[in-house]
């Protein structure tokens, strides 16, 4: 089984995000970057599914600008085979990545393509469906347990009534939930071993898909701040003010 | 202008957040179809048929609908949206899972997590976990849209009387299969809809500590919460988790235990009307957003809270 890993590069969750003051988008100068968590999940699955023996191959792919490899190399640095990169120095909607990633499993055929269920940046969760889409393949969305069955593939999904089993046949698309599995970190040797691995540099342009992005940022704005409030000394004064001020119990 | 809103039922009744849906449907234009597609259904269709803001009920009945897999409903609704302006679900988990789907197959970029409506094309949404909101304006002929629903009042459930309207199933591809369902079934309110919230973090250690919060949701009435922190140390199920990735909640009044408030929990909480925090470390962020805090050891706070409650006359529920 050849496994497809796509991954993005955004803010690290860590960071405190900043909005520009002229509203035209986030500030992204100096700021550290990382893998998008649920990524690392995905490319965690993919591991674990060649070190059990089911995938041979795993390949890692990302759209993004030139940076965007150092995504692509830590992928390679905990256990994927080679590497992706698609060039594109603006952004690209999700329909436009999808389209990209339509046209690199044609190219590479393989039999599952992971994906994190949501990009912490955009939050738009939508990439794995709109490939699934697009190539007419099941899809096992926000995934915290998968089972490998022959040619099918059992996903427990996370939903908001609790969990969802469904049964998808190969090939198929699954985005995984942070709850999928812990990732593991790279050893030093396999970082060094990673710069090794090979990265085939693609041009998004050069694909022949339409990438036009539809939606226009008019404004990015701050949310409405919400002021801190006091401090109570004590359990009794705390439900004093919950019924006599604030009126809530 | 018509809008194509996708119901989420169980085949028996509507899910409440379909009606914030409607609501912020019919803020883009009056025509508001509501499509209710499943499985022996029918008394959702009524259901919806009753709904004042509906103008009419697309009612689409087949077994293969029965689940609400994303693969067997898109065709019927790439069907359908040939003759509407706005295809329109709530973002939860139904349809974050089956949007996308359709609008893939319609070439349209999906506009995902709207929390305000501006016009017909403009609309406002978070991004980074709610510590931005961007205005968007799209210029796709047809607009795909998931609503945020706590950021819409519910329509109201009555007063109407549509058209319910018979739609022939779509055939669907045999590529995914339904094999089960486990809800966590509870007594209490729902997490979503409930008007007090009482969430637990990893400060709670154990899931058996949660039993502290249980006692204090059942003598308020309220929802029982977590952050992804406690979710991931087992402490509690999945289907509890507040923030970026779990539900978005606004309630009148939300508890927060234990949690020291990562950016990703207060993605799903921070619009509460009013927070309360309990903690002992008196730096933690919670503290910054919190109206009312109290540094304390829950474990010393919680039954003191408790003893609190049951010695006021009267707790509104």
């Amino acid at each position: 089984m050849k496994i497809l890993v796509a991954v993005k590069r955004v803010i690290d969750y860590n960071v405190q995000i900043r909005v520009k003051e002229d509203g035209s988008g986030v500030n992204t100068d100096n700021v550290k970057m990382s893998t998008n968590p649920p990524d690392d999940n995905a490319i965690e699955e993919a591991v674990k599914l060649k070190e059990s023996g089911k995938a041979k191959e795993i390949v890692v792919v990302t759209v993004g600008e030139e940076k965007a490899q150092e995504t692509v190399r830590k992928a390679l640095a905990v256990g994927a085979d080679r590497g992706i990169h698609v060039k594109s120095d603006s952004y690209i909607e999700p329909l436009g990545v999808a389209k990209i990633l339509k046209k690199i499993v044609e190219k590479e055929k393989p039999d599952l393509v992971f994906l994190g269920k949501q990009a912490i940046d955009d939050d738009c969760n939508q990439t794995g469906q709109m490939l699934a889409a697009l190539l007419s393949w099941p899809q096992g969305t926000f995934a915290s347990k998968i089972e490998h069955k022959n040619k099918v593939i059992e996903v427990t999904r996370e939903v908001d009534e609790g969990l969802e089993t469904i049964e998808i046949n190969l090939p198929a698309i699954i985005t995984c939930d942070l709850r999928l599995n812990e990732p593991r970190f790279a050893s030093l040797p396999n970082i060094m071993k990673a710069k090794k691995k090979p990265i085939e540099q693609l041009n998004a342009k050069d694909l022949g898909v339409d990438i036009l992005n539809r939606i226009q940022q008019l404004k990015v704005e701050e949310p409405p701040k919400r002021k801190g409030g006091i401090k109570v000394a004590s359990v009794a004064e705390l439900v004093s003010k919950l019924k006599n001020e604030a009126k809530v119990i | 202008m018509s809008i194509l809103l996708i119901a989420e039922h169980d085949n028996s009744n509507l899910k409440v957040f379909t009606l914030n849906a409607i609501t912020a449907a019919s803020k883009i234009d009056n025509e508001v179809h509501v499509l209710v597609a499943g499985s022996k259904c029918e008394n959702v269709a009524k259901e919806v048929a009753a709904i004042s803001l509906v103008k009419k009920v697309l009612y689409s009945d087949s077994e293969s609908y029965e689940n609400f897999l994303a693969e067997n409903l898109t065709p019927l609704i790439v069907k359908l949206s040939e003759s509407h302006s706005h295809i329109i679900a709530s973002a939860n988990t139904f349809g974050k899972n089956l949007m996308p789907r359709v609008a893939a197959l319609l070439d349209v970029s999906q506009i995902s997590d709207v929390i305000k409506i501006n016009s017909s094309d403009e609309f406002l949404r978070p991004i980074y976990a709610g510590n931005a909101f961007v205005n968007v304006k799209s210029n796709d002929k047809k607009k795909c849209i998931t609503i945020r629903p706590t950021s819409f009042d519910p329509a109201p459930a009555s007063g109407g009387s549509a058209q319910i309207k018979k739609v022939e199933a779509v055939e669907a591809p045999t590529i995914s299969k339904f094999i089960k369902r486990e809800e966590t079934k509870s007594e209490r309110p729902e997490l979503g809809t409930a008007r007090i919230v009482i969430s637990g973090g990893r400060g709670m250690q154990s899931g058996d500590n949660f039993k502290l919060i249980n006692s204090i949701a059942d003598k308020l009435n309220a929802a029982v919460g977590a952050s992804r922190a406690a979710v991931d140390a087992g402490y509690i199920g999945n289907d509890h988790q507040v923030g970026q990735t779990g539900k978005v909640v606004v309630p009148d009044l939300y508890i927060a235990v234990g949690i020291s408030g990562a950016i990703q929990h207060l993605a799903g909480m921070k619009e509460s009307k009013v927070i309360v925090a309990i903690n002992k470390d008196g730096e933690a962020p919670i503290f910054s957003i919190a109206d009312y805090g109290l540094e304390a050891d829950l474990f010393e706070a919680l039954p003191q809270f408790l003893d609190e409650l049951n010695k006021l006359n009267t707790i509104q529920k």
